[in-house]
Parts: structure tokens; C-alpha cells; sequence
């Protein structure tokens, strides 16, 4: 686990790099199924105590929809494109024209909506990772579901807790100007994803 | 619900309470919140355990909390020096979910499951009755443990509040 607190800074450019490129062209692809900009921040690429690591999208107990794929092949890591509850409701009305009027659950058309704009993204993301860096990224089916932050990303950092108490992350945060639809992606890379990330990058492992 | 002598328990963390004091843990997801008490001597335990077994770290300095194996013990032991005792002891749990569910066949994706499995496993060791659970499921939960009354209160975002 020492190694990655050592990461030299070129490597972490290379990790936010990673990100860019995929919430890049995930975030062209929400763009075009808007029809309107969409903006996205300069991914942070960050050590983050277990603790902390709901923090960015307002705390363990902030409920939230979570898009979640597995990534198999070369570099497995897990992958979560996280929307609130709000940019979920902006998302759905703007993208399918579906009012939500209840807090009270989702309906299955709502539901299978919001399945498909994840699946759209988490997609995009992926397979331009997997085209730029050449390698064998492969998503499994995406799974839907409307929890707390916590209990969510909890699950994302099992193999990291096999090591520490600390999870690298690859954190993109975009958002829609006006309608403030708010969303993050996720790239949590099993620990030894990392030498071969760098690899194919062509930067040395640490 | 705001108790000025709340607890907080991290993931991967562990606390204890004596007499007062409310331990809290949120966000379990395939984690399991694992209670202990002693109500004769009202002392109280919570551990947020991540993962079934101690086994497979690969970490340099070993997390103790962590792992249902060991967190056990070692809340055990930070009970004791408070006054309780093991025979005096009850267990209740709750979390070990599986918060997504699709076909992988992956040890993984059972890890809820088996980190209930492994919580019982290991109480049953030190012959500490499991007194009530709310495990499985597909939902997050967020526990309170009052060490006062003993009562464990598991909210939900679907079932909202119950207490065991």
C-alpha cells in the first residue's frame, strides 16, 4: 500500500489523464443525448480514507443513484456513475421528457431510463479507456441502485481493503450549467490494475 | 434522532460505550454492523466489519477492526476493561447486503453474505448468543446502538426504522 502514497506526480497526471479521457467522452455522450453542454471539472485523482471517500457526493448517509459495473480483463477496477436524486430527476425530465412527481421510489419506466443513460455513460467511459490505452477493459452488465452513498461505495472498495484503509480514486465530476444536473464517475482500479495502467501509458510503475 | 452522546463508528473502525452513549455507524452496505452488550454491567460494543477474514490481508499493519475475526476479540477485550463479561454477553447484527445483484460468479459479489456467515461463525466460538438480526437483503442500513437499553435501531432507505 506504501507504494501508492508514492506515486510521483507524473503518475498521478497520468491517472487524472485516465479519468479525463473517459468522463470526457462520457460526458460528450450525456451532451449529445441533452442536446446542450455539459461541462466537466478536471478530474481529482486522490488517496481517500474509506471515510472520506462518500464525502464528494454528500456524505454516507446522502442518498444517491448509482450506476455500478464491474471492469474485467487487463486492469479490473470498479466503475460508479453517481447522480443525486435532484440530477436525476433534471436528467429524467430533460432526456425523456418523465416528470418524477413522487419521492417515494422510482417507476420501472423511470427506472429502466435511468439504467440506460448509466449504461450509456459508464460505457462511453470504458470503451474510450480501453480504445486509448489498449487495453482489455471489460464492463459486466451494469446494475442499478438507490441507496446511501455509503452502503454503495462501500462495495467498491473491498479490494482496497484487503490492503489499508485508504482507496485511490479517479473522481470526475461534471455538470449541466443551468439545470445544475450534477453527476461523478467513480474509476476505482484494483491495486493492481496500477503497474499496468502506468504501463500502457508508458510510464514506469513506482 | 440527533444525540449530543453519539458514538461514531468508521468503516473498518470500532468503539465502545459505558453506562451512556449512543455508537453509530453509517452506510452499511455488504458490511456488517456487529453489536455487543452487556447489560448488567451496560457496556456496549459495535464494530463495522468489512471483510469475513483476517486471512486474506495483505495489508502491512493489520487493521484489527476490520475483519470479523479479529474485530471480535478485540471488542471483547475493550468491553472487558470496562466491567462486562463474555457470559454476560449478546450479539446483534445487522447489514451484509448484496447492494448489487447480477450474474458474476465472483466470491466478491457474495461478500455481504459471507461476512454474516463469518460474524456468526466466530460468536458462536465464543458461545455469545446472537440475540436479533436484520441481515441480507439489497438495501444500505444505518445503525444505532443504544447502550443504555441495548436497542439496536436499523434505518433504511426502503423500510425506513426498525429496532431489534
Amino acid at each position: 500500500m506504501d507504494t501508492f502514497r508514492s506515486f510521483a506526480d507524473f503518475q498521478m497526471d497520468v491517472l487524472r489523464e485516465v479519468g479525463n479521457i473517459g468522463a470526457g467522452h462520457a460526458a460528450t455522450a450525456l451532451s449529445k443525448l441533452m442536446d446542450k453542454p455539459v461541462d466537466m471539472l478536471v478530474p481529482k485523482v486522490r488517496m481517500v480514507p474509506f471515510e472520506e471517500v462518500a464525502d464528494s457526493v454528500g456524505g454516507a448517509e446522502a442518498i444517491v443513484i448509482a450506476i455500478f459495473l464491474r471492469v474485467e480483463g487487463e486492469t479490473p477496477g470498479n466503475l460508479f456513475f453517481i447522480l443525486t436524486l435532484e440530477s436525476a430527476k433534471k436528467l429524467l425530465k430533460s432526456l425523456a421528457g418523465i416528470e418524477v412527481v413522487s419521492d417515494e421510489g422510482y417507476t420501472d419506466m423511470e427506472m429502466s431510463a435511468l439504467n440506460e443513460i448509466g449504461n450509456i455513460m459508464a460505457g462511453s467511459y470504458l470503451s474510450s479507456l480501453a480504445d486509448f490505452t489498449k487495453l482489455n477493459m471489460q464492463p459486466t452488465v451494469p446494475s442499478l441502485a438507490i441507496d446511501m452513498a455509503g452502503a454503495i461505495l462501500g462495495y467498491g472498495l473491498l479490494q482496497f481493503g484487503e490492503m489499508g484503509d485508504q482507496a485511490l480514486l479517479i473522481d470526475t465530476k461534471f455538470l449541466d450549467g443551468k439545470e445544475e444536473v450534477e453527476g461523478h464517475f467513480f474509476l476505482i482500479p484494483d491495486p493492481e490494475s496500477f503497474p499496468k495502467i502506468f504501463q500502457a501509458l508508458g510510464v514506469g510503475a513506482p | 434522532m440527533i444525540q449530543d452522546n453519539l458514538i461514531k463508528v468508521g468503516m473498518a473502525d470500532l468503539n465502545v460505550a459505558h453506562l451512556t452513549g449512543v455508537l453509530k455507524t453509517t452506510g452499511l452496505g455488504s458490511c456488517v454492523g456487529l453489536t455487543l452488550f452487556d447489560s448488567t454491567a451496560k457496556v456496549a460494543g459495535m464494530a463495522h466489519v468489512m471483510l469475513p477474514s483476517s486471512d486474506i490481508a495483505r495489508e502491512g499493519t493489520l487493521n484489527i477492526a476490520k475483519y470479523a475475526d479479529t474485530a471480535l476479540p478485540e471488542m471483547i477485550r475493550q468491553m472487558e476493561k470496562l466491567g462486562a463479561q463474555v457470559r454476560r454477553m449478546e450479539a446483534k447484527m445487522a447489514g451484509g447486503a448484496q447492494m448489487f445483484s447480477f450474474g458474476t460468479q465472483s466470491e466478491t459479489m457474495r461478500i455481504g453474505p459471507r461476512n454474516v456467515e463469518s460474524c456468526k461463525a466466530i460468536l458462536n466460538q465464543y458461545r455469545i448468543p446472537l440475540k436479533a438480526e436484520d441481515t441480507g437483503g439489497n438495501f444500505g442500513r444505518t445503525i444505532e446502538f443504544n447502550c443504555e437499553t441495548g436497542l439496536l435501531s436499523i434505518r433504511s432507505v426502503q423500510h425506513g426504522v426498525k429496532e431489534l
